[in-house]
């Protein structure tokens, strides 16, 4: 194995155990489901308008969902079938939204102009940057890593910007999940193109792409296949949680510092993950809108685990039935990593375009500890990637003491859970400096429209 | 001896020349304030609850004293009597407002609502409300973890052990709204007292659709319309799925609840009706303190 130069950011970081049980294990088919449900808002900002009725027949790839306003994504039908009914289902955010459901047919029939097949398409000098930012925010896409930002608002660079720096997010520091990583062995050479769209969307003449340490193999596949690019070079990172934050990610390859409530794009940096890459690979190349996405489905108990290519909007119930139902002793089943993810309310949850992965964990790990008094060892302060002090956020925001809160930056919490991992007396701390993340944020917009 | 007389002798000196400093200060300086403010401020109830929507009483004086007419301004604790003392002062026109009460408005104890999911993140509404949709079924319903029994300064308010409800004690309540600000899922209502302190109310405010409403809870509104058609004087309107009774057009009298087929429609205070079958009484909520 080759040596590397470590990078990494410099504050705090924990080290959970990996438990990368599907590293090696190839991308499968997932079989179209009985059903599908699909959202129309599965980004962040305003929900889709539905553009379809009940009874109406949809072709694989139509839109069925247009995007309301700049900050809003569009959605499309990941199956050929007939409109069952509109309807309010639940969503990974554990509340019912509104839905599209479809009782699909077994055959795709593909909407007009969809490439389908697998050959790789290199030809990026047909597309002005215009163009390519035009088609991303057709296809729908968004931030894949979980945040679901749409990804043309992040590609158009605002007045008076200049970007000069795209990352390419292939950390996945998460625990358990290797859906970036098994995109990263197989779709080598589409991940490049689509780096390379988007280096001209954004103008820019310089792309690294982050991976962490633990992946050596989608580290040496992706150098081998960028040298023959220029200006696109892969940097292996520390194996250390959260490497994948988006700011602690910038700060690890270019050393700048995103300012507190900043973007990126004011220190010149975007950052795209490697799913999203793919994704605008195949809006740009292949006309192929954002209709399905690579899940990790996994757990200690789980014997079938597998990393799959599960339609938008198959049901987390029928992934779970397929690899052979819930395995005794099921604590909670979680949607993303064990870090930052999110237990589902009800195994009815579709799979959305910001689902990473499908984590079964067990009863005891799940169970909550006893909470007792903080004793001040400072451990959160300690492994906090963005410098904040959690039990003081935490004790602030349990007696709503907001401005108090906002003077301790609870708005940069990037809620990585690195302070609850470490507190030795089990408490909450992710909980509070989320809940006064939210909090603060939602003041300071309301002060910011006043 | 002389070093005795020197000291009282300078110590004389400084202590006449910094009078006169702050004597000449304390003059020049002096805040005009409106001797009115610390009137009215004695006449208020002085329990800095924030019902008004000032942060204290003596800001709320302070803003009394500035206004021309008292419409819009309002100690919900000190009532009409006490507006009517500050209006004296001020030499300004009362406006008499109607008592108002909180009222919650869910019904949905473990007996009708089963519970789920189980829940063991902090022990606090806002929080819950901030992580999922809740225990149960229904996302709208009342969590339990009584922020709003927190949020109240008069004691006025408790969760019953049994039902796992938050119960409004009608005699300390003053309508401050602290609960209703503290409530995540916006159950606490306040309304009108009523006539001999009679009140009518949904007690219910899931927006899902009738079906959904009906499998989380066994007394949620479901819309189906019925009190809207018993009514007759236009007071009830379905809008989102739920039926809100308006108490500015209800007379009270009683034809909506027994037509509600899932009991959502709460009575309080009102005598025991004998023409309805046994069956159909609900369990009247009688506070006690």
């Amino acid at each position: 194995m080759p040596e590397y130069k470590l990078l990494t950011f410099p504050k705090g970081g924990v080290h959970p155990p990996e438990n990368k049980l599907t590293a090696g294990l190839a991308i499968e088919q997932f079989p179209i489901p009985s059903k599908v449900y699909i959202h129309v808002q599965q980004h962040i900002g305003v929900p889709a308008e539905i553009l379809v009725k009940p009874k109406e027949r949809v072709l694989t790839g139509q839109l069925i969902a247009k995007a309301k306003g700049f900050v809003s994504a569009n959605i499309h039908s990941s199956v050929t079938g007939t409109v069952f009914k509109i309807d309010e289902i639940y969503d990974a955010s554990g509340y019912r939204k509104t839905a599209v459901i479809i009782t699909p047919e077994p055959e795709d029939e593909w909407a007009e102009g969809i490439d389908t097949s697998d050959e790789l398409r290199t030809d990026i000098d047909q597309f002005t940057p215009e163009q390519i930012i035009q088609k991303v925010k057709e296809a729908g896409i968004v931030g894949m890593g979980g945040a679901t930002f749409p990804t043309h608002v992040k590609l158009s660079i605002p007045e008076g910007k200049k970007c000069d720096i795209l990352i390419i997010n292939g950390v996945e520091c998460e625990p358990y999940l290797t859906s970036d990583h098994r995109l990263m062995l197989e779709k080598t050479e589409e991940i490049l193109v689509g780096t390379r769209l988007l280096m001209k969307a954004l103008k820019v003449e310089r792309a690294v792409i982050g991976i962490e340490a633990n992946k050596p193999d989608a580290i040496e596949k992706m150098t081998e296949a960028a040298k023959k690019y220029e200006g696109i070079t892969v940097q292996p990172l520390k194996v250390k949680y959260p490497q994948g934050g988006e700011k602690q990610l910038i700060k690890a390859i270019t050393g700048r510092e995103v300012p507190s409530g900043g973007l990126p794009i004011d220190i010149g940096a975007v950052v795209q993950n490697v799913g999203t890459t793919f994704a605008v690979y195949e809006a740009v190349m292949k006309n192929k809108p954002l209709i399905e996405r690579i899940v990790t489905i996994t757990g200690k108990d789980l014997e079938r685990r597998g990393n799959f290519r599960v339609r938008l909007g198959t049901m987390v119930k029928d992934i779970i039935d397929y690899v052979g139902g819930l395995p005794e002793g099921t604590g909670k089943v979680v949607l993303g990593g064990p870090m930052m993810g999110k237990a589902t309310k009800t195994l009815n949850v579709p799979v959305g375009k910001g689902t990473s992965g499908i984590l079964l964990m067990r009863r005891e790990e799940t169970k909550r500890k006893e909470v007792l008094p903080c004793i001040h060892c400072a451990r959160c302060v300690m492994v906090c990637p963005q410098g904040l002090e959690p039990y003081l956020i935490m004790s602030l925001a349990e007696r709503g003491m907001w401005d108090k809160a906002e003077e301790a930056h609870a708005q940069d919490c990037i809620m990585c859970g690195s302070c609850s991992f470490v507190c030795p007396s089990n408490r909450p701390l992710q909980d509070y400096t989320q809940f006064a993340r939210n909090t603060v944020m939602s003041i300071m917009r309301a002060r910011k429209n006043k | 001896m002389s070093a005795i007389l020197i000291a009282i002798v300078v110590l004389a000196i400084v202590g006449v020349v910094a009078g006169l400093i702050l004597y000449y200060v304390a003059e020049k300086f002096k805040v005009e304030e409106d001797p009115r403010i610390d009137e009215v401020e004695e006449v208020l109830p002085g329990a800095n609850c924030g019902g008004c929507g000032y942060p204290g009483c003596r800001q709320f004086a302070e803003a009394l004293t500035k206004t021309d007419t008292l419409e819009g301004y309002f100690c919900p604790v000190g009532g009409n009597d006490v507006m009517a003392t500050v209006a004296e002062i001020l030499g300004l026109e009362a406006v008499e407002q109607e008592k108002q009460l909180a009222v919650i408005r869910c019904a949905g104890s473990s007996e009708f609502r089963p519970v789920t999911n189980e829940y063991d993140g902090p022990s606090n509404c806002a929080m819950e409300h901030a992580l999922y949709s809740g225990h149960t079924e229904c996302q709208y319903g009342c969590l339990g973890h009584g922020d709003c029994v927190a949020a109240c300064e008069f004691d006025a308010i408790y969760m019953d052990p049994v039902t796992n409800l938050p119960v409004v004690v009608e005699e300390k309540c003053t309508a401050c709204g602290a609960c209703v600000e503290a409530c995540p899922r916006d159950i606490i209502e306040l309304r009108p007292v009523g006539k001999k302190s009679r009140r009518i109310y949904v007690a219910c405010i899931s927006e899902d659709k009738g079906g959904i409403t009906a499998k989380a809870c066994k007394v949620g509104c479901i819309a189906c319309g019925n009190c809207e058609k018993a009514c007759d004087f236009d007071a009830i309107t379905i809008e989102n799925n739920i039926s809100y009774i308006d108490p500015g057009k209800c007379r009270l009298c009683r034809a909506c609840a027994p037509v509600c087929p899932t009991e959502s429609i709460w009575e309080l205070n009102f005598p025991v009706r004998r023409s309805i079958p046994s069956n159909k009484v609900k369990p009247k909520k009688k506070p006690t303190t």
